[in-house]
């Protein structure tokens, strides 16, 4: 793969040296096609992982001694985007008190490839990731909590002992506070 | 004794987890509640008002706008639901309920486009300052309110979603409004009186 991006720069560098019309507009596809296969790598490390309810609600109900956040949220939601580097700074902060964020991504299926991987990747999201696909809303939802009326951003912290549930956006703090009551 | 322990436990932890409950949760209508009627500013620049339609039995009210993905999934499928209940008696009245200063797609001029674009036939209205949506308990777009013109007033009888399938309209299986509006024209109860469904927040 590397031989082949080489390869590719060695292309534009000659177009570079070549000032006919032709082959400037040679130099600009080459560049695309670098670029598209920059990308293409970037995208395919990405292996989503896409669940239905039966198979996501394992993740919300894990038993071991650690404090889970799991977050709910989509690129099309601009509230959830907003607070989405909250949730990575807990993730990277608190990942010695015992820690661990789960982003649940409600991206429609068609903009998996389209929206959902390359914002992954710009924004080189590193907590855990998880597509829920299951159009059965109203039989989910109430599981997840019984007061989620299917807004999101939505949110639940919880461990082996107690769990709460958020229907709102949080600031780094207020989510940071809510945490520290689970660790103190 | 035990079972009196229990009762008290059981007790104990509803009224836990109901005092915990968002206090946002709690506010709005239920079904069977009165609503008030409102007052608000159509894409025509006229206002609209439920006590203007005359001939209705009821209304399907329809908390959606521009900008949300899941509202913009069943924007034609708001329209079919105009177009099959409006001469039956229960129009759809479409409320915009955002923050127009967060969401400027959702403005009254991109509200007029849209309806342009989409050939809505039912009003689409302006929530201006944000204070019809709390009074429903609104918390998302889209968000479906049924209600039934009664002697007492519009009583609600269905509170949730339009349907079980926001991703593709073909693949429905549960048509909770449509059902809905069929009970109330046929004298019926309605049999399944709230749903949930995912939706955007409304932005404040």
């Amino acid at each position: 793969m590397m031989r082949y991006v080489l390869l590719l720069f060695v292309l534009i560098f000659a177009c570079k040296q070549n000032t006919s019309q032709e082959d400037v507009k040679l130099e600009t596809e080459t560049v695309a096609n670098v670029q598209d296969a920059n990308q293409d790598i970037n995208l395919k490390d990405i292996d989503l992982k896409v669940y239905n309810f039966n198979e996501l609600e394992p993740l919300l109900n894990k038993t071991e001694d650690k404090i889970y956040v799991v977050n709910f949220w989509a690129t099309w939601c601009a509230p959830c985007v907003k607070e989405l580097p909250y949730f990575e700074a807990l993730n990277e902060n608190y990942k010695n008190k015992n820690v661990e964020v789960l982003l649940v991504s409600l991206d429609f299926p068609k903009q998996y490839d389209t929206k959902l991987k390359p914002f992954i990747a710009k924004h080189k999201l590193k907590s855990e990731i998880v597509v829920l696909n299951d159009v059965d809303a109203n039989t989910w939802i109430p599981k997840v909590d019984k007061e989620w009326t299917g807004a999101i951003p939505a949110t639940i912290i919880y461990n082996k002992n107690k769990r709460v549930f958020f229907e709102k956006s949080f600031t780094l703090e207020e989510l940071e506070l809510e945490v520290d009551k689970f660790i103190n | 004794m035990k079972k009196v322990l229990k009762l008290m436990l059981l007790t104990t932890v509803v009224f836990g987890i109901w005092s915990f409950t968002n206090v946002e949760n709690d506010k709005g209508y239920k079904v069977g509640d009165v609503v008030a009627d409102f007052k608000l500013q159509n894409i025509d620049g006229r206002t609209v008002s439920m006590s203007d339609f005359d001939d209705a039995k009821g209304f399907i009210i329809t908390f959606t706008c521009n900008t949300c993905p899941y509202a913009v999934a069943y924007e034609d499928r708001i329209e079919a639901l105009n177009k099959m209940y409006a001469e039956k008696g229960y129009p759809v009245i479409a409320i915009m309920p955002n923050n127009v200063k967060v969401k400027p797609g959702d403005s009254m001029e991109a509200m007029k486009e849209r309806a342009m674009e989409k050939g809505f036939t039912f009003p689409y209205l302006m929530d201006e300052g944000q204070r019809v949506y709390p009074q429903f308990g609104a918390t998302k777009t889209p968000h479906i309110y049924v209600v039934q013109k009664t002697k007492k007033g519009n009583v609600v009888k269905y509170i949730g979603a339009i349907d079980d399938n926001y991703q593709n309209a073909e693949e429905v299986k549960k048509k909770y409004v449509e059902d809905a509006v069929n009970a109330l024209l046929n004298g019926k109860e309605v049999e399944v009186t709230e749903t949930k469904a995912i939706g955007c927040t409304i932005k404040v």
